[in-house]
């Protein structure tokens, strides 16, 4: 299983920039933590997820 | 002439009565970078100019606009001028032994790395979506180890009660209530972008303290 923002989801194998478009997730609004690493932006498209990861997905709202 | 100003000893003991001579000495000798001098960044500086941070560097590109006085900490007199510039001299006022470097700048991703060299944490105080993700990417890309603060979330008026701070991964911190979005149309106000910057200025100072739970 995958956790992501604390939910355990069924998404072994998955490449993560599909994951995030299809859930509505825009990559110039976000910042992903996976297992307590960044992410960097250029790789969205070549990370798969796997079994046992923490994902954490940052989703900025404007305001300041 | 004004009044005599206090001698930077006594300054700083008056400090240290409130906060403790141990913690004070933490706050002094750190350095902090505040992201962003508008409603978030010039309250957060003001906090921690009173606290007696040491050092601040402030960055913001922008000029001080009517449209900030609902919330921000600028004055009418200080109208058109530029935030680093206005800002420094309000916190001058404040604390006249707080080291504050001002830079105008409209931070991009190639800014970042060198940036930040010598911040004990760095703060992201900036107003748009799109430039908090770069930053706080950035940052995290480039300052692994440097806690970073920061607001995400203190739009409209719902209760202050849902502005709170959590930490994600490692160093970042997040303060706000997550969700609320000026984007929405919902309005910028006072006491709750207060609320909010007075949640990441919390942070930094238990951060410099050494309490790093959110």
């Amino acid at each position: 299983m995958v956790t992501i923002n604390g939910e355990k989801l069924p998404l072994d194998g998955m490449n993560l920039l599909d994951w995030l478009t299809g859930h509505g997730y825009d990559p110039k609004r976000i910042a992903v933590e996976r297992n307590e690493e960044i992410v960097p932006k250029a790789q969205y498209g070549e990370t798969v997820l796997r079994d046992g990861d923490v994902i954490e997905i940052v989703n900025f709202v404007g305001g300041g | 002439m004004g009044p005599l100003l206090p001698t930077r000893e006594e300054f700083y003991a008056a400090l240290a009565e409130r906060h403790g001579a141990e913690r004070q000495a933490r706050f002094q000798a750190a350095k902090v970078a505040i992201c962003g001098l508008g409603g978030l960044g010039s309250n957060i500086a003001v906090m921690l100019a009173r606290a007696g941070v040491g050092e601040l560097f402030l960055l913001d590109f922008d000029r001080v606009d009517m449209s900030n006085l609902n919330r921000q900490q600028y004055f009418v007199e200080q109208l058109g001028m530029l935030k680093t510039q206005a800002l420094p001299e309000t916190l001058a006022r404040i604390n006249p032994y707080c080291e504050v470097t001002a830079r105008t700048l409209k931070i991009t991703e190639g800014h970042i790395p060198g940036l930040f060299d010598g911040c004990a944490v760095i703060c992201e105080a900036f107003d748009k979506a799109e430039a908090k993700a770069m930053l706080v990417q950035g940052v995290l890309e480039n300052y692994p180890t440097t806690p970073l603060v920061s607001g995400v979330g203190m739009a409209g008026l719902d209760s202050a009660n849902l502005i709170r701070t959590r930490r994600v991964g490692r160093t970042l911190y997040l303060c706000g209530d997550g969700v609320s979005e000026v984007a929405d149309g919902l309005p910028l106000v006072s006491s709750r972008v207060a609320a909010c910057a007075a949640h990441e200025a919390t942070m930094i100072l238990r951060i410099l303290a050494g309490d790093l739970e959110p």
